[in-house]
């Protein structure tokens, strides 16, 4: 981060802020309400809380621990699981995807709206945000802990959830408690100074922690028999605390503290509250009830003083007598700690939130000043925080030993002493002393080492004497079995989490046969690769990267065993609502491999980190020490780059070989007769003269215009003119540029030129007779006016070329449309295209390509173009403006959204991977410049990528492997910056593992990429062949693995349990299918649209969604924008679910259809689509009339809900039962059974027979 | 005579092997990282003709010479060479397609090629040298 002293940005430090501290400050505020300052943001806050904005709010991301451990048990209890960890975090899965599901809600809210990266940093916000986003680097670094000591701390957090819910009502969880986050960050950074490393155990007011850190080597063993001791106890509801707590004084409070939370949640009737809160909870969980947080509260409070209290009274006493003030607050703890586990959010929120207000209160004073403070101010602390920060480096060892043991414990304290905080007087000094344990606990990098002990130095002395993993392993099976009342909260939760699957669960074999409603009734999920929790937490999101196999198979070997499809998927330029954005002179990267820093590197001390891909060891820059954020010295590993898998940096000079290039416009148009026929010039110069200024770009954005039949014209736009002037060029074998100068222009000195001319344009070719099209040399024009400059090429093309170079034939044969043999043409007729898309690319120009035609036009030829410029395309079949007013319609929204979305230039992407995997082959569109560089002359948000991985090295002294993409462009408004995305998966050994984290949707978008390709080299039925080949192999491949189970039918194991019908889907999908009449280019469109699209949108395409929509209510709703939008069950595709008196929506990405049944209610009819009878229906209809009922308002939200963040504008069409286009509706039912391929059953048993063979 | 078809063989043979060796350095800077994946192919597709015809050169005048065994030997790898050269798809700039290079491995299976291709005609030289100074002899 900026240094200190005046860096260039100061604000540097707050734009990360705003981001997580958007979502943290705001969730403080709501339950609490401390300060002024939270107060304005109560009611963003609350929203917040039940909505974790999707990306990576970091403060969601802390409600999932407290999931995590209600369910890590459950999960236990029914898995005999061998991976430690993998069974463990299953529970995990539910907070992720929470979060993913209700990003819109918490767009809108102010704080969400802090984070947008492109906003601007606000520098007000600092004060405030910095403080949350402490707090949440201190949940963080609890994480951390817990990750650092992989056996203790599984132990750890269900013994002590008491701890955890202490100090960090912060780190659990990010709804209510951020405000927890917020008073106690603010506090600690207030009182930083007087804090000292819980390292030192003299300095730190709460020295039972340090002696915990202290005892703990000597201690260990020792330790693991109190956990059993713990575990027991547990098991009998009787607490039996203090045996281990009394041996170990020091940990006696401790330990004792601990067991008593367990042992009082153990207590039946504490479950019982609890369950029951949780069931209650469960609904309160959606993001849609507000309510739900006044209630949980309510109920928690109800429940915890009667129980709570009396036992964590009498162990606060053992603990330290000191701490018995706080021991009013403790109550609520440890019931919040059995809350966690129910992984109530609310609950705990609400908990928190009451605790969190004790602390706020007193906190206030602390909270304001620091909130005030300018990073100037904190310079003093820094100092003061220096020397406690070295000696704590001085003695890493002590803490990897504490994080062992029990990162908990040092949590607990934390916990205890931010309870203190309650208390006015004290409450300052404490309240800092929390977040110091905690940072503490995180020992410099020793979490994730705890993953993979061998990975780390710090690790190694930790695992002495104990086989890695197994201890906790063992207490923490012992936990699930003797707990079945957290089973029993697990599965309640079950209901409550998005994605119940679970590695078990995702392991259960499914007889695919039988299994008449494969389909379930939410959307899937991506599953949650299985980690440790703090590294989950931090783990990049599923959107933006997500990898085929989850758990990455050791050796190749197990990979060909598996038989399952290895690589990423990307969609590294996403929209984000919450982007930390890092301004630093230096941007820390390994000196070998360049990886950039990112949160699961290892520190080794203070001074040194090492590299999670290569393993090098190296220096961490001294600019590096200082933590902007939380203003602090020493912290490195506290820094935004190290606490956030997704960020945003600033780059310096060093990475541009130029100045960052201006944006750059150029619009290329087709106006020949065919093309005025079509009428697309309106729209468009319509959609432009509207989005005119919303263009991206700064002061220096230049646009020009070109037109062609079988000439060019040019238009000099050069300010000063009267009216824009054509300038013709009728040489086409050797174009050349008129003038030099004038023909890209200024957009904000040419404007009243550039608007004549879009005035103009529709009408300047009426009359024209021109029939010929010269792309070819339009677009070498277009290439020598965009090279000084590189940028944007947008070309418009309505026929075949047929004049100059790369003109083309027609080579579609209709009669071979429905051919079932030998699809022909998939590839380019000529390398015309292909070369000038590399000239462009290494110009940095892209080119998009919008076709709009109604006859062939070879879009396999036209495609590469944009394919290997790194462009877009856009295909309207049969596109006219007024006899297909849906195309026109959609032309209208998609240029709407291609005009104002951002856009990056002269990009560069590069893919990393730890030593031993290697990538060998890319999808997208782009230009692969050397082996892991991606060229890409524009990115935009659309555009997804995929990457073939192969396993060169065998993986067996790695737990992890990371892969990083560092995306380097120019934004719109000249800066230069890199986006860096990691993801960290686990290394498993066994077969059973790699089919447990298999993501099944990943698997087939990266196969559909793969048969696209192979249809192009090779044949189409060679790919379908593929395809099909893909499912039975893995299915064999699994069927073996599980030979010891006598089934007839076919099996697949539950993570898998698509995998079938999502090929069959593609099998039918336009691209891939046979037998069905398909226009050539529709067929190449559908690829290019699956080489380019992301997961997201490319799984709708493959496999559409289906609802019922005549019933819509409001049972499941979730909020978004104040607006009620109902879920309905997804259906699944055939044509068994279409009964008459019923309507249907069907999703399929870019288009939606309403399928009306014949009888269906005539009050839906009326009602929604505004028409008296099903009769009076018309045959086209394309909107939903804003109708003020009830059920029209329902289905218009959930519609509207449907189509926001698509960057395909869908347009909807309803289809009545017996209409002609009803066609078009039911090719998409692809369960059932057509002319030319088989149902899902049929396909079914055609797999099951070729396993047999 | 015969001593002139092996002088020439040999000297053909010789221009095969740098151009393999040639083939070999070009592919292995691009896998370094040195050059660009464009250059690179556009450099390589440059003489991917000028070997082909070298090589079937050879092989024809070994038919011609009658000599079966060598030209049996050569036989295979000339047909690979106009094979490969004969299927390239329309679309793609040459045997070597700069978008495709970095694909499904394919860099790995040119250097593959280029290996095989600099043993062999290592193994001709030998073959062609030695059929020369026993021609030369027997003159």
């Amino acid at each position: 981060m900026s240094a200190p002293s005046g860096s260039p940005h100061p604000a540097a430090s707050s734009r990360i802020p705003p981001k997580l501290g958007g979502a943290a400050a705001s969730g403080a505020a709501a339950p609490a309400g401390p300060g002024p300052g939270p107060h304005q943001q109560n009611g963003p806050a609350q929203n917040q809380m039940q909505v974790p904005s999707g990306y990576g709010l970091h403060p969601q991301s802390y409600t999932a621990p407290s999931g995590h451990y209600s369910q890590g048990p459950g999960k236990m209890t029914s898995l005999p699981l061998d991976s430690q960890c993998d069974d463990y975090y299953s529970g995990l899965y539910r907070v992720p995807t929470q979060s993913v599901v209700t990003p819109n809600t918490a767009s809108p809210q102010p704080g969400a709206q802090q984070m947008y990266g492109s906003v601007p940093p606000a520098p007000h916000v600092v004060g405030s945000t910095l403080g949350s986003f402490q707090g949440a680097g201190s949940s963080a670094s609890h994480l951390h802990t817990s990750a650092s000591q992989p056996y203790s701390s599984f132990v750890n957090h269900y013994n002590s959830p008491a701890m955890y819910s202490d100090n960090s009502s912060v780190a659990a969880q990010g709804f209510p408690s951020t405000c927890g986050h917020y008073a106690l960050s603010t506090v600690s950074n207030a009182a930083y100074p007087s804090v000292s490393y819980p390292s030192l155990p003299a300095g730190d007011p709460y020295g039972q922690q340090m002696f915990t850190s202290q005892n703990a080597p000597t201690v260990r063993p020792i330790k693991d028999n109190s956990f059993s001791g713990q575990n027991t106890a547990i098991s009998h509801p009787s607490p039996l605390p203090p045996p281990p707590s009394q041996q170990y004084h020091q940990q006696q409070s401790l330990s004792g503290y601990s067991t008593f939370a367990w042992s009082a949640s153990g207590l039946p009737s504490t479950q019982d509250n609890l369950i029951q809160n949780h069931t209650s909870l469960a609904t309160a969980n959606d993001p849609t009830n507000p309510v739900a947080d006044t209630l949980s509260c309510s109920v928690m409070q109800n429940v915890q003083p009667p129980k709570s209290s009396p036992v964590v009274s009498a162990v606060l006493s053992g603990a330290s007598s000191t701490r018995t003030p706080p021991a009013a607050s403790r109550p609520v703890e440890p019931l919040a700690s059995v809350a966690r586990p129910s992984e109530l959010l609310q609950q705990k929120g609400m908990q928190y939130g009451e605790y969190v207000n004790n602390q706020a209160s007193s906190a206030p004073t602390p909270l304001s000043s620091t909130s005030d403070d300018e990073e100037e101010e904190e310079e003093d602390e820094e100092a003061g925080v220096d020397s406690s920060s070295t000696t704590s480096s001085a003695s890493p060892m002590p803490n990897s030993y504490d994080a062992l043991e029990g990162g908990s414990y040092p949590d607990m304290l934390s916990s205890s002493a931010s309870s203190p905080a309650p208390d006015p007087a004290p409450a300052p000094a404490p309240a800092p002393a929390a977040p110091q344990p905690s940072k503490t606990a995180k020992p410099f990098g020793y979490g994730y080492p705890a993953l993979q002990p061998g990975y780390q130095n710090a690790a190694a002395p930790l695992n002495s004497g104990v086989p890695p993993g197994s201890p906790a392993y063992s207490g923490f099976q012992q936990y699930a079995q003797q707990y079945p009342g957290m089973n029993q909260l697990s599965s309640s939760l079950g209901g409550l989490s998005l994605q119940s699957s679970s590695q078990p669960e995702s392991l259960r074999p499914v007889n695919l046969t039988q299994e008449r409603n494969i389909l379930p009734m939410t959307p899937v999920w991506a599953p949650v690769p299985n980690l440790n929790l703090d590294l989950r937490k931090l783990n990049c999101s599923p959107d933006s990267f997500r990898c085929t196999l989850t758990n990455i198979p050791q050796t190749q070997a197990l990979l060909n065993k598996a038989k399952l499809p290895l690589g990423l998927l990307l969609h590294p330029f996403r929209d984000l609502t919450q982007l930390p954005v890092i301004t630093s002179n230096t941007i820390v990267r390994c000196r070998s491999c360049r990886t950039y820093i990112n949160p699961f590197v290892s520190f080794i001390d203070q001074r040194r980190w090492k590299c999670n891909l290569c393993y090098r060891v190296n220096d961490v820059p001294e600019e590096f020490m200082y933590n902007p954020l939380t203003r602090s010295y020493g912290e490195p590993h506290k820094r935004p780059e190290v606490q956030n898998s997704t960020v945003e940096f600033i780059a310096s000079s060093d990475y541009m070989l130029r100045p960052p290039q201006p944006a750059v416009y150029l619009f290329v148009l087709d106006v020949s007769h065919n093309a005025v026929e079509a009428g697309y010039l309106t729209i468009l110069c319509q959609s432009l003269l509207e989005n005119l200024d919303k263009l991206p770009g700064d002061s220096r954005t230049r646009i020009g215009f070109m037109t062609f039949d079988s000439t060019i014209h040019f238009y000099n736009l050069q300010e000063g003119l009267s009216q824009p002037q054509m300038l013709i060029v009728s040489d086409i074998d050797d174009v050349f540029l008129p003038t030099p100068d004038s023909l890209l222009v200024n957009l904000y000195e040419s404007k009243e030129l550039i608007k004549d001319l879009l005035n103009a344009l529709p009408n300047m070719f009426t009359n024209t007779r021109e029939t010929h099209s010269a792309l070819g040399p339009a677009l070498q024009a277009a290439f020598k006016l965009m090279s000084p400059t590189g940028g944007r090429v947008s070309v418009f093309q309505t026929q075949l070329p047929s004049l100059g170079a790369g003109l083309l034939q027609s080579r579609e044969d209709p009669n071979q449309r429905s051919s079932t043999k030998v699809v022909q043409h998939l590839g380019p007729a000529t390398d015309f295209y292909k070369k000038l898309a590399l000239d462009c690319s290494g110009q940095q120009t892209a080119v998009d390509l919008f076709l709009l035609s109604s006859q062939y036009s070879d879009l396999a030829s036209l495609a590469c173009m944009s394919k290997y410029s790194a462009g877009c395309i856009y295909y309207y079949p049969s596109f006219h403006y007024t006899h297909n007013p849906s195309q026109a319609e959609k032309l209208q929204k998609d240029l709407k959204r291609y005009l104002t979305r951002k856009i990056g230039f002269e990009a560069v992407m590069r893919i990393r991977c730890t030593k031993g995997l290697s990538m060998h082959t890319f999808h997208g569109n782009f230009f692969v410049r050397s082996t892991d560089l991606l060229s890409l002359a524009n990115i935009n948000p659309d555009a997804g990528f995929a990457v073939q991985l192969s396993i060169e090295e065998s993986l067996t002294d790695t737990s992890l492997v990371c892969f990083q993409t560092a995306l380097l462009y120019t934004s719109s408004k000249g800066e230069r910056r890199i986006r860096v995305h990691t993801l960290c998966l686990p290394v498993v050994s066994s077969l059973a593992d790699v089919y447990a984290g298999a993501d099944v949707q990943a698997s087939i978008c990266l196969l559909a990429n793969m048969a696209v390709d192979r249809s192009i080299s090779s044949s189409l039925s060679d790919a379908r062949d593929a395809l099909v080949n893909a499912v039975v192999d893995s299915l064999s491949a699994y069927g073996s693995t599980v030979s010891n189970l006598q089934h007839s039918g076919l099996i697949a194991p539950s993570s898998l349990k698509l995998f079938p019908l999502y090929v069959l889907a593609l099998l039918k999908q336009k691209a891939f299918r046979t037998g069905t009449s398909t226009r050539l280019d529709d067929r190449v469109y559908a690829m290019c649209q699956i080489k380019c699209q992301p997961l997201v949108h490319l799984m709708k395409m493959i496999h559409p969604n289906l609802y019922r929509i005549d019933r819509l209510t409001d049972e499941g709703a979730i909020h978004v924008n104040d607006r009620v939008v109902p879920q309905p069950p997804l259906q699944k595709l055939s044509a068994e679910k279409l009964t008459r008196d019923g309507a249907f929506l069907m999703d399929c990405g870019s288009v939606f259809y309403i399928w009306i049944g014949k009888s269906c209610d005539s009050n839906f009819i009326e009602d929604v689509l505004g028409y008296p009878n099903f009769a009076s229906i018309p045959q086209k209809m394309t909107h939903l009339p804003e109708l003020d009922t009830l059920s029209s308002e329902r289905a218009r939200s959930f519609i509207t809900w449907l189509r926001d963040n698509r960057p395909l504008n869908p347009i909807l069409h309803v289809v009545k039962d017996e209409s002609p286009a009803k066609t078009e509706f039911f090719q998409h039912l692809i369960e059932d059974r057509t002319e030319a391929a088989f149902s899902y059953y049929e396909f079914l048993l055609h797999v099951q027979q070729q396993i047999c063979k | 005579m015969e001593a002139a078809v092996f002088v020439f063989s040999l000297l053909d043979c010789c221009a095969l092997i740098f151009l393999s060796v040639y083939f070999i350095i070009t592919l292995s800077d691009l896998e370094c990282d040195y050059i660009n994946a464009r250059s690179c192919c556009s450099k390589l597709n440059k003489w991917v003709i000028p070997e082909l015809v070298g090589h079937t050169i050879v092989t024809v005048l070994m038919l011609i010479s009658l000599h079966w065994f060598i030209f049996l030997l050569n036989l295979p790898v000339a047909t690979w060479n106009i094979y490969r050269f004969v299927m390239v798809p329309s679309g793609n700039m040459g045997v070597f397609d700069p978008t495709e290079i970095h694909n499904r491995g394919q860099l790995k299976s040119h250097m593959k090629e280029a290996m095989i291709k600099l043993g062999f005609h290592l193994l001709c030289f030998f073959m062609y040298l030695y059929s020369m100074i026993l021609a030369l002899i027997n003159d």
